[in-house]
C-alpha cells in the first residue's frame, strides 16, 4: 500500500479515537455540573415544606412561639436571593438547625405526633434531608468519575490537549457543618 | 486490604465482559458449524466457498429471527412483564414514603425517576424493568412493602435500580437472542437430518466443474457432521448454563451497585433475610419471569440455587458479601 494512504488511515484511527476520549470526557463532566444543579433543587424544596409544618403545629403547640418563629425566620434568611456562597450554606445550616429544634419539641405532643398530617409531614422533611445527602453523593460519585477518566492513560493526554481541568468534591462548608453542630436550641 | 464495593463491581464486570465474550464466540461457532453442517446435508457438492458463505447467509437468518422474535420484547416486554405479573401503578399519594424511597435512590444513581409499580401479593419481591432508564419501572409487592423498613426497602429498590443503571434487562435480552439462535440451528439441523436429503451419496461421484475443490470433501464433510450432532444436542444446553451464570453474575454486580448507591449494605442484607425466611409463594410468577425478581420467586427452587441452572446465586452467599463490605461478620442479626 501506498506510504501515504497507510499514514492516511492512521491519523483516520487516532481521530476516531481521540473523539471518542474527547466525549467521554465531555459527557462525564456534564453529569458532574448537573449534578451539582440536583443539589441546588433539593435544597430548596425544604422551602416549599416550612409553611405547612409550621401551621399544623401551631394547631397543636401554638405556644411553642419561639421555636416556629426560628423555623420561618431561617427559612426566610435561607431564601433571600444574592448571597455569597458561605453565607448561603451558613443560612442552610441554619434552617437545619430550626427544623432539627422543632423535632425536639414536638416530643412533648403526643397529640401532634399521632397526627396524619404532621406524620406525612414528617416523612417528607426526612426525605427531603435524605434528597439532598443523596444527591451531595451523587455530585461527589460523579466528580470521582470525571476525574479517575481524566487522570487515567490514554485520557490524560486528551484531557491535557483540551484543558479540561479536575472538578472539586462538595464538601459541607464549615459554615452549615458549624451551624448544625450546636445541639438544637430548645426551650419548654 | 479489605474489599470495598467498587472492588466487587470491578470485579463483576470483568467477569461479565469474559463471559460474554466466550459466549458470543462460543455462539458464533455453533452457528457457523451448524450452518455448514445443514447446507453440506442439502448441498453436499457444492464448493466449500459457497458452501461457507451460505452458511454464514443461514446463520444470519437464524439469528435474524431470533432478534425479531426478541425486538417485540425489548419494545413492549416491559408492559408484558407487568401485566402478567398484575402490576398496578402507584401514585405519589397511595404510599409517599415508598415514592420517597424511590426518588432517594433515583437520585443516587443519577437516574431519572421511573415509574412505580404496586403488586397486590403478600409475598415478598420486587422488580425492575424496561430497556434503558428513560422507560425503567420498578415493581413492589404489598408483601414486601409492609414486611420490610424503609432502611430495607431502600436496600432492595437500591438493587432494583442497579439493573437499571446496568443495563441487564438489555444484556439479559441479547443473551436470550444467542441461545434462541443457538436453539434454531440445532432445531433446524435436526429436522434437515431427518426429513432432508440425504447425505449418503458419495461426493467422489460427482465432480463439478470446479473439479480439484471437492477432493477433501468427504473427511471435511464427516468431521463437521460429527461437530454438528455433538454440538446440537449440547450446545442448547450450554448455552442456557452460560445464561444462567451471566444472570447469577449481574445479581452480584446488582447488590454491590445498590451498596454504591445506598452506603448502607446491611439494608440490603437485612432484606434479603428476611425475603429468604418467607415461604409465601408469588402466584403470578413462573420459572419465564423468575429471573427478574429479586428472589427466586418460586420458593421450591431456591434450594436449588445451589445448582448450575439458578438464575440467583444463593441468597446465604449474597448476605454474606454484603455482610463483609458492612465489616460484620457473617452471622445474621439474632
Amino acid at each position: 500500500m501506498h506510504p501515504a494512504w497507510i499514514a492516511a488511515i492512521a491519523a483516520g484511527v487516532v481521530a476516531v479515537i481521540v473523539i471518542g476520549i474527547y466525549n467521554g470526557l465531555i459527557s462525564k463532566w456534564l453529569e458532574t455540573r448537573n449534578a451539582w444543579s440536583q443539589i441546588e433543587v433539593q435544597l430548596k424544596r425544604r422551602y416549599d415544606l416550612i409553611p405547612n409544618l409550621v401551621e399544623t403545629v401551631k394547631g397543636y403547640a401554638g405556644h411553642e412561639k419561639e421555636t416556629l418563629e426560628r423555623i420561618v425566620q431561617a427559612r426566610t434568611s435561607a431564601m433571600a436571593p444574592g448571597k455569597p456562597v458561605a453565607e448561603q450554606a451558613a443560612a442552610e445550616g441554619q434552617l437545619t438547625q430550626a427544623i432539627r429544634g422543632l423535632m425536639v419539641v414536638v416530643e412533648s405532643y403526643p397529640d401532634l405526633k399521632a397526627n396524619q398530617n404532621f406524620l406525612q409531614l414528617q416523612e417528607e422533611l426526612g426525605a427531603t434531608e435524605n434528597r439532598i445527602a443523596f444527591s451531595r453523593q451523587h455530585y461527589n460519585d460523579s466528580v470521582g468519575v470525571y476525574n479517575t477518566a481524566r487522570m487515567s492513560f490514554p485520557a490524560n493526554i486528551v484531557a491535557g490537549l483540551f484543558r479540561f481541568e479536575s472538578a472539586q468534591f462538595f464538601e459541607v462548608p464549615k459554615e452549615e457543618a458549624a451551624a448544625i453542630q450546636q445541639a438544637p436550641k430548645v426551650q419548654f | 486490604m479489605p474489599e470495598t464495593f467498587r472492588d466487587l463491581i470491578a470485579a463483576n464486570r470483568r467477569n461479565s465482559v469474559l463471559l460474554m465474550t466466550l459466549f458470543v464466540l462460543f455462539a458464533a461457532l455453533v452457528a457457523l458449524i451448524l450452518s455448514l453442517a445443514i447446507l453440506l446435508s442439502i448441498m453436499p457438492d457444492a464448493p466449500l466457498e459457497e458452501t461457507l458463505s451460505h452458511a454464514l447467509g443461514v446463520g444470519a437468518v437464524a439469528a435474524a429471527i431470533a432478534m425479531g422474535l426478541v425486538a417485540l420484547s425489548y419494545f413492549e416486554g416491559d408492559q408484558l412483564v407487568l401485566g402478567v405479573s398484575g402490576a398496578v401503578p402507584l401514585e405519589k399519594a397511595q404510599d409517599p414514603q415508598l415514592y420517597n424511597v424511590v426518588e432517594e435512590m433515583a437520585i443516587a444513581a443519577g437516574l431519572p425517576m421511573p415509574k412505580v409499580y404496586l403488586i397486590p401479593s403478600d409475598a415478598p419481591n420486587a422488580f425492575a424493568t424496561g430497556r434503558d432508564a428513560q422507560h425503567a419501572s420498578v415493581a413492589i409487592t404489598s408483601g414486601l412493602r409492609n414486611k420490610l423498613t424503609r432502611e430495607e426497602l431502600q436496600g432492595v429498590v437500591a438493587h432494583e435500580m442497579a439493573h437499571i443503571r446496568n443495563l441487564d434487562i438489555r444484556l439479559m435480552l441479547l443473551i436470550a437472542v444467542l441461545v434462541g439462535t443457538i436453539a434454531m440451528l440445532s432445531d433446524f439441523f435436526w429436522r434437515v437430518l431427518r426429513f432432508g436429503p440425504t447425505s449418503s451419496r458419495s461426493s467422489n461421484e460427482a465432480r463439478d466443474s470446479d473439479g480439484e475443490k471437492n477432493k477433501g470433501h468427504p473427511l471435511l464433510t464427516a468431521v463437521i457432521f460429527v461437530l454438528a450432532i455433538v454440538l446440537s444436542l449440547v450446545a442448547p444446553l450450554l448455552a442456557r448454563l452460560i445464561q444462567f451464570a451471566v444472570s447469577r453474575q449481574r445479581e452480584y454486580l446488582a447488590d454491590a451497585t445498590a451498596v454504591e448507591f445506598t452506603r448502607n449494605p446491611t439494608g440490603l442484607a437485612d432484606a434479603l433475610s428476611k425475603l429468604e425466611a418467607d415461604p409465601t409463594e408469588l402466584k403470578l410468577a413462573n420459572e419465564a419471569t423468575a429471573h427478574l425478581y429479586i428472589v427466586n420467586p418460586i420458593a421450591k427452587f431456591r434450594g436449588l440455587s445451589e445448582t448450575l441452572f439458578s438464575s440467583h446465586p444463593p441468597t446465604q452467599d449474597r448476605i454474606r458479601r454484603l455482610r463483609s463490605l458492612a465489616g460484620e461478620r457473617a452471622e445474621p442479626r439474632a
